[in-house]
């Protein structure tokens, strides 16, 4: 690990203080990512904002019959909210469908939507990647590249990210709530919020330098059955291959975004659309595009059988 | 000169680990054959010792801790190498294997994933504080009765969570398996094994593991 100093703000103004004296400085959460990140050197940051002592530790009903999530809600907590569970479940599925025990009481709502990829050339520093070092090329492409993206990846980069509350939070239209260095706040709807590879992978996101995540809020329910489908490797402690968050209501009409399959989670409006016709016409308009890879090719089919029992699932 | 702990060793970056470590041989073989001076110190490279140390407090098993250390220890580090409560393991050193579990607070959390200096005041609770070999808590107790373990390398790690995942059931605190998310959850073997599968056992102990714990959970239900 690299050398760093260290500081823990008691208030927004101060760690905004911070981020504006140290260039480069890093917020820590929970440090479940992060240190992983440190050890390895990938993640290099000369100064550490811990902001375990913010607190945003709360989940509250909105004014607009809503749910407002702290960033620092651990993902144990906020998969165990009452409110969560009863009227939105697929947010507590997706939760719970991630990490372990142990990781879920240490991890916390932004340092989640927040995580970096799981792609290995990203985290072995002998191998060249666009995302860790920008210009290096991508060591992926061409190599062993069976759980990367099949949806909207470019030449420089095909990484997925690899949160499954993520997806839960796009089908659920959250937004996200920060303040920037200079005091400002900003809402940012999660369908804006998680950028593309293109020419610029190590470009995540539309957050910016020092910009402070405080809040993840929900919408008021939209009732449904709420599903989380997760296709992995090994049925417990394994990031997905493929996965689904579904919202379908009596009459069919719903909402889905997959996870898994992209650098973002992947939903497409006009898709729901076919919902009421099943998982087939679905999936052919989600993965209008599909460029799979030498070794993913099966999430294509994997995709539509992952839908389907998905929908199968939320019909009960 | 790298800090011989850091993870360097585990990811096969032999060649470099092995010169440094007949470089320092004499000299490291001196400071660990001392009591209380321990390997990951820091001050190892120039960079480093530049650096000042943190000072942090926190509670051991009931006991209140004062350490000054670098910045990068993590909890893990800070009570094997500066605490020499060694019952705790390193396995991974990143989060995959539980074998570093230990309580912080009432929850059971990975210590190799977090830094020491971010548990300035909190409460620790590792194996050393949960019983005594005179005294132990029936959890160590199960795992004794039932073989929960062959080498035993994961098995601190195993009951730290095992102990706080009961905790967890009691709460109401939901897993993957739990079939209705509104209900409370019950203690069945899939919901054991659900929850415990952040702490893998190389020597294949699960059955007898959640043997041992349905037992527990049986009786404190
Ligand atoms: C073995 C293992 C298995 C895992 N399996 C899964 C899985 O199956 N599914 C899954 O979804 N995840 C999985 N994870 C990842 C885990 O969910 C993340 O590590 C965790 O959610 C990160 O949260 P954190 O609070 O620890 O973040 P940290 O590590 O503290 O931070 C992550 C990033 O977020 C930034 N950050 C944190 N808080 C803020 C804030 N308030 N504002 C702005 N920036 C902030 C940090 O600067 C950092 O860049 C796994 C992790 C491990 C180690
Ligand atoms: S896919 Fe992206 S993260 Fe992986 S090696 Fe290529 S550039 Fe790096
Ligand atoms: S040593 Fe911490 S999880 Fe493996
Ligand atoms: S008993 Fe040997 S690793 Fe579990």
């Amino acid at each position: 690990m690299k050398p760093f100093t260290y500081e823990k703000p008691r208030t927004p103004a101060e760690a905004a203080a911070a981020t504006a004296r140290h260039p480069g400085a890093k917020f820590i959460a929970g440090g479940t990512n992060l240190l992983d990140l440190m050890k390895l050197e990938i993640e290099a940051p000369g100064h550490l904002i811990d902001v375990n002592g913010l607190g945003f530790d709360q989940i509250e009903a909105t004014p607009e019959g809503g749910l407002g999530i702290g960033a620092l809600v651990r993902n144990t907590d906020l998969a165990a909210d009452e409110r969560v569970r009863r009227d939105y479940a697929v947010l507590s599925r997706a939760l719970l469908a991630g990490a372990s025990g142990q990781l879920r009481n240490a991890a916390t709502t932004a340092g989640n939507l927040l995580q970096r990829t799981r792609c290995p050339y990203f985290y072995d520093t002998n191998q060249p990647c666009n995302k860790r070092q920008p210009g290096t090329g991508c060591g992926a492409i061409g190599g062993v590249n069976r759980q990367h993206a099949i949806l909207g990846s470019s030449t420089a980069c095909i990484a997925t990210h690899p949160s499954d509350m993520a997806v839960a939070m796009r089908v659920l239209d959250a937004t996200i709530q920060t303040v920037r260095a200079d005091g400002a706040t900003r809402r940012i709807p999660i369908a804006d919020f998680y950028r593309l590879p293109g020419d610029t992978p190590n470009v995540e996101n539309t957050l910016q330098p020092g910009e402070l995540i405080t809040h993840v809020t929900l919408p008021k329910p939209v009732g449904g059955a709420h599903v989380y489908y997760k296709v992995r490797d090994r049925s417990s402690y394994a990031f997905a291959l493929v996965s689904v968050a579904a919202i379908v209501q009596r009459d069919g009409t719903g909402r889905v975004a997959l996870g898994g399959v992209a650098h973002m989670p992947w939903r497409i409006e006009a898709a729901e659309a076919e919902l009421p016709q099943g998982a087939k016409a679905v999936a052919t308009k989600l993965l209008a595009g599909a460029k799979p890879t030498e070794h993913n090719a099966f999430k294509v089919p994997l995709v539509e059988r992952t839908l389907a029992a998905a929908l199968l699932e939320a019909k009960g | 000169m790298k800090n011989l702990h850091e993870p360097d060793q585990m990811r096969g970056d032999f060649e470099l680990t092995r010169r440094e470590f007949i470089v320092a041989g004499t000299a490291a073989v001196a400071l660990t054959a001392l009591p209380g001076v321990g390997r990951a110190q820091p001050a190892a490279t120039t960079s480093q010792s530049a650096l000042p140390l943190t000072k942090v407090s926190f509670n051991v098993n009931g006991k209140l801790r004062e350490l000054e250390l670098d910045s990068r220890t993590t909890l893990l580090d800070a009570l094997r190498e500066h605490l020499h409560l060694t019952g705790t393991k390193k396995g991974c050193d990143h989060g995959q294997c539980g074998a570093c579990t230990v309580h912080i607070g009432e929850r059971r959390m990975n210590s190799c994933l977090t830094l020491a200096v971010m548990q300035q005041g909190a409460s620790v609770t590792t194996i050393e504080g949960l019983g005594t070999p005179e005294n132990l808590h029936p959890m160590q107790a199960a795992f004794v009765k039932h073989d929960g373990y062959q080498c035993g390398y994961c098995t601190s790690g195993q009951i730290c969570s095992a102990v706080a995942m009961l905790r967890e059931i009691k709460a109401g605190i939901p897993c993957h398996v739990t079939s209705d998310l509104t209900a409370r959850p019950q203690l069945t073997a899939a919901e054991i094994r659900e929850r415990m599968s952040g702490n893998l056992c190389r020597c294949g102990a699960y059955a007898n593991i959640v043997d041992a714990i349905t037992e527990v959970g049986g009786k404190s239900a």
